[in-house]
């Protein structure tokens, strides 16, 4: 059968809060979900290094056993957490163009090839100048091992893979910054999915 | 560990959406990425993705008329905007999660940053709905046509009538934002953000009056489709669930 054509995408625009960020919804943990939590925050900056204040950033991670809440995921050996759905959303903020969540950190999934991929959050980007949606991953700094044999990470140019580690910034529960730079030198590596 | 079933997508269609780069939106101009996109392997982080789970909590809201919960009903226009979402083999997508936001009969957002532009809100109408696809991926809601309003990208620009839509899906990949337009809107040429897609493409966007939607006494019918990637062959082993 003759394929269909796919709908255009079109940016968020400046007003997506209205339909699409509900309060505390970057919050993904509460009380009984399995797990060490970490806080991921970050800016959103344009290619003058300028915070863009109206990005919507969404996050798809798996739980801490490595299991995604997803049909497709139908490895029954690891236990759904039912006290956790793996997606989240935040708005960066208008003047400072800083986003957070409040998680925990994913354990590892596995690749096509049965390997274990290191552990990773994957990101949607979208904003007001934004045509179409950006993906992303963000990857542990303290998984050093994981990440040198880590399949995707391998595919990404070697001097742009660091734009893929967050940098830890200590705190308990332990910080994570994850900068997203939409353009110029030091872009993040945007993924095609 | 029992071997993961993996059922792969297409690659995205670029070419039926709009360039990163789009000088005529001029807010393209410093937030498209202008190093090369990186192709990976489909593993289990895309081949799943948000659609399922964030659908199992959502409730639906698909009366903007009405749900501002104020007991009074928006001003304008009432319309009823009904379609598929399909995937690209023409299978519906059931069960997603479609969410959409607009302004109001003047043209103005319930937005604290809409603010230029002298058009009454009105206290009736948030400008937010939501829905879920039922089992033939047929969604409806009922609302008011949104106003044009202006904006600040070009001289005397104004933005067509529209509805913003967000359509989950069932995978990382298949996340799709766009913007339902309005059949003979005389801004439709005149408009960056509607030209930003391929002329190919961009009558995709555009929902067609429909006299068998209308509803007598109550409300006129608009009917848009929406196509989403979809998977590159229906898994065999065992359906969704």
């Amino acid at each position: 059968m003759a394929r269909l054509g796919e709908t255009p995408s079109q940016t968020v625009g400046p007003f997506f809060s209205i339909g699409l960020s509900g309060e505390g919804e970057n919050v993904l943990v509460s009380d009984g979900v399995a797990g060490d939590r970490i806080r991921l925050v970050g800016r959103v900056l344009d290619g003058d290094g300028r915070p863009v204040g109206d990005a919507l950033i969404e996050l798809w991670q798996a739980n801490s056993l490595g299991r995604y809440r997803h049909p497709d995921d139908a490895r029954g050996e690891l236990p759904l957490d039912p006290a956790f759905t793996g997606f989240g959303r935040a708005a960066t903020g208008f003047e400072t163009g800083e986003y957070w969540f409040e998680t925990i950190k994913p354990g590892p999934v596995p690749d096509p090839e049965g390997e274990l991929q290191a552990p990773h959050l994957n990101l949607i980007v979208q904003a007001r100048g934004t045509l179409n949606p950006l993906f992303t991953r963000v990857y542990f700094p303290d998984e050093e091992e994981a990440n040198q044999s880590d399949l995707v990470l391998a595919m990404v140019p070697k001097d742009r893979r660091e734009t893929l580690v967050a940098v830890p910034e200590g705190g308990e529960p332990a910080v994570y910054r994850f900068d997203i730079h939409l353009q110029g030198e030091g872009q993040t590596v945007f993924l095609d999915i | 560990m029992t071997e993961p079933m993996v059922r792969h997508y297409g690659p995205k269609a670029h070419t039926d959406h709009p360039p990163f780069n789009y000088p005529d939106y001029r807010s393209t101009v410093l937030r498209f990425p202008n190093k090369d996109m990186v192709s990976i392997v489909q593993t289990l982080s895309e081949t799943t993705g948000p659609g399922p789970a964030w659908t199992e909590i959502a409730e639906e809201d698909a009366d903007l008329t009405t749900n501002a919960g104020t007991g009074g009903t928006a001003l304008g226009q009432r319309i009823i905007v009904t379609g598929r979402v399909l995937d690209e083999n023409g299978e519906p997508v059931a069960n997603t999660l479609i969410e959409i936001w607009q302004a109001n009969a003047s043209g103005r957002y319930a937005h604290w940053r809409d603010e230029d532009h002298p058009a009454p809100l009105d206290p009736n109408f948030l400008g937010a709905g939501q829905c879920i696809t039922d089992g033939e991926g047929v969604y409806r809601f009922t609302t008011i046509v949104p106003g044009p309003y202006p904006w600040p990208n070009h001289r005397n620009a104004w933005r067509p009538s529209h509805i913003h839509f967000s359509i989950m899906g069932p995978a990382l990949g298949t996340r799709l934002v766009t913007q339902m337009y309005f059949e003979g809107d005389p801004l439709l040429p005149l408009d960056p953000i509607y030209n930003s897609a391929p002329p190919h493409s961009r009558e995709r966007m555009v929902a067609s009056y429909d006299h068998d939607v209308t509803e007598e006494n109550w409300a006129t019918g608009y009917r848009w489709d929406i196509v989403i990637r979809g998977p590159l062959a229906a898994p065999t082993d065992q359906e969704d669930g």
